[in-house]
């Protein structure tokens, strides 16, 4: 498995850590239904079988966290962005 | 077909001809009272205690490959209860009695060989944590025995003892400990279930759900609709998969399980050694194979094979603990997907949805788990109420805060 990192090129996985599921974002403020809000985000994942969003740290590298879409039956990579340039959803 | 000495001698004399095979390859009915989605290890094992111990009969286990196809033919056979926390042990610990009885319970040849599990340690620190884990195991009566060097030199005189990084200090060993043949196990469930008149359904994929009223009515199959009272998921691996047709999201990933083993070689390995300082464990088969295996690759995967850093990862802490493992020739590695929960604990409970039941999570280590899991799980299904050891393993805990974390990750799957 090789990633496409936008500054570094083409690189082993073996040089980025993987942090996880992309498709959730931390519940922000207060108001109703905070803790379930919380829970959904801290432990509930889609989990597919196909593509997936997730974060990898080019670590080994630039340091760049990077938004991969990855086919989780195949392992290809199917696009790579920076996060810093992501609206996370 | 009851089989003993006297049933082998009898077939050695008339040339082998009159063995029957072991199960029934049965079509499905229109109903069940219970199915058993999964015809895993787990699955079977269920089906196996609801005829045995709660008399229901009325069952199928849906397949939908062949049985035994997934994880439980790809894991590294290791049986073991060296848990330290109360909600997991006394569930491992009878895990392993019913590993004890096993080939007696069901007739078949299991070979279970409790040939003991060494945790090795290499500091202080960890000599002091594993203290405390076998003074937990100790209290709640499972076997557990701290070695100091010396004693494990004498019995794995090949160890890489005096590494300049990493010493071994000694270790800590659960001599009922051991491996069972994975396969066996599965055909050996498979053949006590399909006698006592469960329907093992092969090539039949669940592709949803029937409801009525809000709660299950069955199942949708790539071999049309089956009616079922109750229906119960056991197919770790694709476990949010198959919730997902129900509506559910879990607090699971996927993740894939490389496992990997040698060329054969005379007796070397007399017990299943774990090593401290990585992440690396080794048996060897009774064919003379060293069976090991290391991490989890560390993403998302349903791929049943994983990539070559973790290989080389493996491959390393193998030569960093034993270098004489250098000397031999790698023959197979081969994947297997993971749930991994959140907590790195399982689950074998109901669902929100009435007549759902739910038993995945297992991590990587789902294997030694089979009998206690499969006599867990029918317990819920049969009497409506979770099993006093199984009591830990709810949906809810990671709601309600009661995690049940053996190793104090959190909630970061591919570290567990």
């Amino acid at each position: 498995m090789r990633i496409e990192c936008p500054f570094c090129g083409e690189r082993d996985h073996s040089e980025f850590t993987y942090l996880g599921d992309a498709g959730f974002r931390r519940p922000d403020g207060g108001g109703e239904g905070l803790a379930g809000r919380f829970y959904e985000a801290v432990y509930l994942r889609d989990n597919p079988a196909g593509p997936h969003r997730e974060w990898w740290c080019h670590s080994g590298g630039c340091l760049s966290w990077l938004r991969v879409t990855r086919d989780t039956r195949t392992h290809e990579i199917l696009g790579v962005e920076l996060a810093s340039e992501v609206a996370v959803p | 077909m009851r089989y003993s000495l006297f049933s082998l001698l009898g077939q050695a004399l008339t040339g082998h001809r009159g063995w029957r095979p072991a199960w029934r390859d049965a079509a499905p009915k229109p109903s069940y009272e219970v199915i058993v989605v999964g015809g895993g290890g787990h699955g079977l094992s269920t089906a196996h205690h609801l005829a045995a111990v709660h008399g229901i009969t009325d069952v199928a286990v849906l397949e939908k490959g062949w049985i035994g196809l997934g994880n439980a033919g790809r894991n590294t056979t290791i049986i073991r209860s060296n848990y330290l926390l109360a909600g997991n042990n006394p569930f491992y610990e009878l895990s392993m009695k019913l590993w004890e009885r096993l080939e007696q319970e069901v007739n078949y040849n299991s070979m279970v060989s409790q040939r003991g599990v060494l945790n090795l340690y290499h500091s202080d620190a960890q000599r002091d944590a594993y203290v405390r884990r076998g003074n937990a195991m100790r209290m709640h009566g499972v076997d557990a025995e701290l070695l100091d060097a010396h004693q494990v030199r004498s019995m794995l005189p090949f160890l890489d003892f005096d590494n300049a990084r990493f010493p071994i200090q000694g270790g800590l060993l659960q001599p009922r400990g051991g491996t069972a043949r994975h396969d066996a196990v599965v055909w050996g469930y498979a053949r006590s279930a399909s006698a006592r008149g469960v329907d093992i359904v092969q090539n039949c994929e669940v592709t949803g759900f029937l409801f009525e009223g809000g709660r299950i009515a069955g199942v949708r199959t790539s071999r049309g609709d089956i009616r079922a009272r109750k229906v119960a998921l056991a197919v770790a691996g694709n476990t949010s998969t198959v919730a997902r047709m129900a509506g559910l999201k879990l607090p699971i990933e996927s993740h894939v399980l490389q496992a990997f083993v040698s060329e054969a070689i005379k007796p070397l390995v007399p017990c299943v050694v774990t090593y401290g300082a990585g992440h690396f464990y080794v048996s060897q088969s009774d064919k003379g194979g060293l069976v090991f295996g290391g991490n989890i690759d560390g993403y998302n995967s349903y791929a049943q094979r994983g990539n070559l850093p973790t290989v080389e990862d493996v491959c390393e802490s193998g030569m960093a603990l034993m270098p004489a493992i250098g000397r031999v020739r790698l023959l197979r590695s081969w994947g297997g997907i993971m749930d991994m929960s959140m907590d790195g604990s399982p689950i074998i409970d109901r669902t929100p949805i009435e007549g759902l039941y739910l038993n995945g999570g297992w991590c990587y280590g789902g294997f030694k788990a089979t009998p206690a899991s499969g006599y867990c799980f029918a317990h819920l299904l049969a009497r409506e109420e979770s099993h006093e050891v199984a009591r830990a393993f709810r949906l809810d805990r990671f709601a309600t805060g009661h995690l049940l974390d053996e190793k104090g990750q959190g909630p970061q799957p591919n570290l567990h």
